[in-house]
């Protein structure tokens, strides 16, 4: 993995960022900086504006105001460093394609329009599906894998860009327990080889210990770069009694809290 | 079947099934994929605004339908990528409204019209030199463009957002695509008229898709299934004295059904 792009400067600086569709806003005044190696993980109930705070990142939704920086550029530009893995539902899992031609998508830019893959295409390709496992189903169609095994193609395909951030949407989602642990444990080894990861679920239970840093988003993001999900964060997420859903959570991300066993 | 090969005009024909399969295959594999088929089906109904007009004004009616199919193409793929609700209702408006303009000019036009007829129901026996030209030429154009964005294409299609995310250019492949449509569906409207554009549009593709994993050989498939559709369609026609552009879709139709009723019953296809 050592053709990951480095920079010094954070990854993403958002700062009093709106957005939101037609006639609703979905984030009020967010800020979040996402700095190089961290794992961050970032939860909240659906229709939360996870998915909108993805778009805006990626630069495919222009924010209504505040400003957002990617790589210190714009989001458009910027997104070039960026691996994205998109949701389970973006895409058409019937489509008629092979692992290998998946894959091999995150070779294609803007730069490159008229020109065929090359080897060091190839080799980047080959390298990347046999590190996240799924070199020997390269001639698979996608309609022929387990959720699981389609994460994994998706992951490697992101990789596959170089990018110095991963971003996921609900990466978990429609895959089973066995799958998810594997799941996290290839995020946990990507993380450690120096992408940082930046990942949305609005399943509480898979924030696992691979995560560095939580924060909780409903509309309004609560985050301070740290590991612990307080009382307050669940609360105003939620609205909804902290010990109903602590029991869900691996106790290590969640504060001391009265009442609970 | 020499004997068949002496007319002129069954040995257009049947050229004009070669032509007209290549793009077929190609451009509705695409459309399939790309879950198109409702735009491509007013595209091609618009375009007959276009053939009234043309004439309307005593202009090859081709060249109408060029310019209608292509503009419509540009509005309804902008309809389709800008406005968030009700592309469907907007797309379904202007396929009658395009229509209607050609039947009003129609009316307009004084004189016998029974040709305008030919547009709806398509003439493949009635093809001409000029016709295998313009066939050609819009061969060209759709191999040249699916060839050059070959990968492009496929990953537009298969997830946009990945796409723009690698900033690809999106909108523009999209409304090119559109465009080969439009000049796709001219071609058809030859041989099967431009009521029965979208079966012999989506048919072929739609059979590939139901037992081939790769967007490649669903094309070649489809290129194939239209060749066998056309011609079987022209000959059969031709024996029973039937409309060739509806022979040749009912042909298309009950192979897709048989196809459907077989990728039932059979365990090893992809799902």
């Amino acid at each position: 993995m050592n053709d990951i792009f480095k920079t010094s400067q954070p990854l993403v600086e958002i700062k009093n960022l709106y957005a939101g569709y037609q006639y609703e806003m979905i984030l009020e005044d967010i800020n979040l900086t996402i700095e190089q190696d961290d794992f961050i993980g970032l939860i909240g109930p659906n229709g939360g504006g996870k998915t909108t705070l993805l778009r805006v990142i990626l630069g495919l939704l222009q924010p209504k105001s505040g400003s957002i920086a990617v790589m210190g550029e714009k989001p458009e530009k910027g997104r070039r460093r960026i691996g994205y893995v998109p949701q389970f539902a973006e895409y058409d899992t019937e489509f008629p394609i092979s692992v290998r031609d998946v894959v091999r998508m995150g070779r294609l830019s803007s730069q490159r329009l008229f020109k065929p893959y090359s080897t060091e295409d190839d080799r980047l390709v080959d390298e990347r599906l046999a590190w996240v496992g799924m070199l020997e189903y390269q001639d698979r169609a996608i309609r022929e894998l387990s959720g699981g095994q389609r994460q994994r193609v998706y992951i490697a395909r992101a990789l596959t860009t170089n990018p110095a951030l991963l971003v996921l949407d609900e990466p978990t989602i429609s895959v089973d327990i066995e799958a998810r642990t594997q799941i996290y444990e290839l995020l946990h080894k990507i993380n450690q080889e120096g992408v940082t990861i930046f990942l949305v679920t609005h399943d509480l239970n898979v924030i696992s210990s691979y995560v560095k840093t939580i924060g909780c988003l409903n509309r309004k993001l609560h985050y301070h770069g740290e590991k612990q999900i307080t009382d307050e964060m669940l609360q105003s997420t939620y609205g909804c009694p902290v010990d109903l859903i602590a029991h869900g959570l691996p106790h290590r991300v969640l504060a001391e809290h009265e009442g609970g066993n | 079947m020499a004997e068949l090969l002496s007319y002129s005009f069954m040995r257009n024909a049947l050229m004009a099934g070669v032509l007209v399969s290549l793009t077929c295959g190609i451009i509705g594999t695409l459309v399939v994929l790309k879950r198109m088929v409702f735009i491509s089906g007013g595209v091609a109904h618009t375009a007959y605004g276009g053939v009234g007009l043309a004439f309307y004004l005593g202009v090859n009616p081709i060249l109408g339908a060029v310019a209608f199919s292509l503009i419509a193409s540009f509005l309804m793929g902008y309809v389709q990528r800008q406005t968030r609700q009700r592309q469907d209702t907007l797309i379904g408006v202007m396929w009658a409204i395009g229509m209607a303009i050609g039947i009003i000019f129609a009316d307009m036009t004084p004189g016998y019209k029974a040709d305008l007829m030919s547009y709806l129901f398509g003439s493949i026996l009635a093809v001409t030199h000029t016709d295998l030209w313009m066939m050609l030429g819009v061969n060209l154009l759709v191999l040249s463009f699916v060839i050059l964005f070959y990968k492009e294409l496929q990953a537009v299609a298969f997830d946009e957002s990945f796409a723009r995310v690698r900033n690809l250019p999106v909108d523009l492949l999209y409304i090119a695509l559109v465009a080969m449509i439009g000049l796709a569906v001219v071609m058809l409207m030859r041989v099967v008229g431009l009521i029965m554009i979208i079966a012999l549009l989506t048919v072929p593709a739609a059979i590939g898709t139901l037992f081939l994993k790769h967007m490649k050989q669903i094309m070649w498939l489809a290129i194939a299934l239209s060749l066998i559709f056309t011609t079987g369609g022209l000959l059969l026609s031709y024996f029973f004295n039937l409309t060739s552009g509806a022979t040749i879709i009912l042909i298309a139709g009950i192979s897709y059904l048989s196809a459907l009723l077989i990728h039932k019953s059979c365990r090893q296809c992809p799902a």
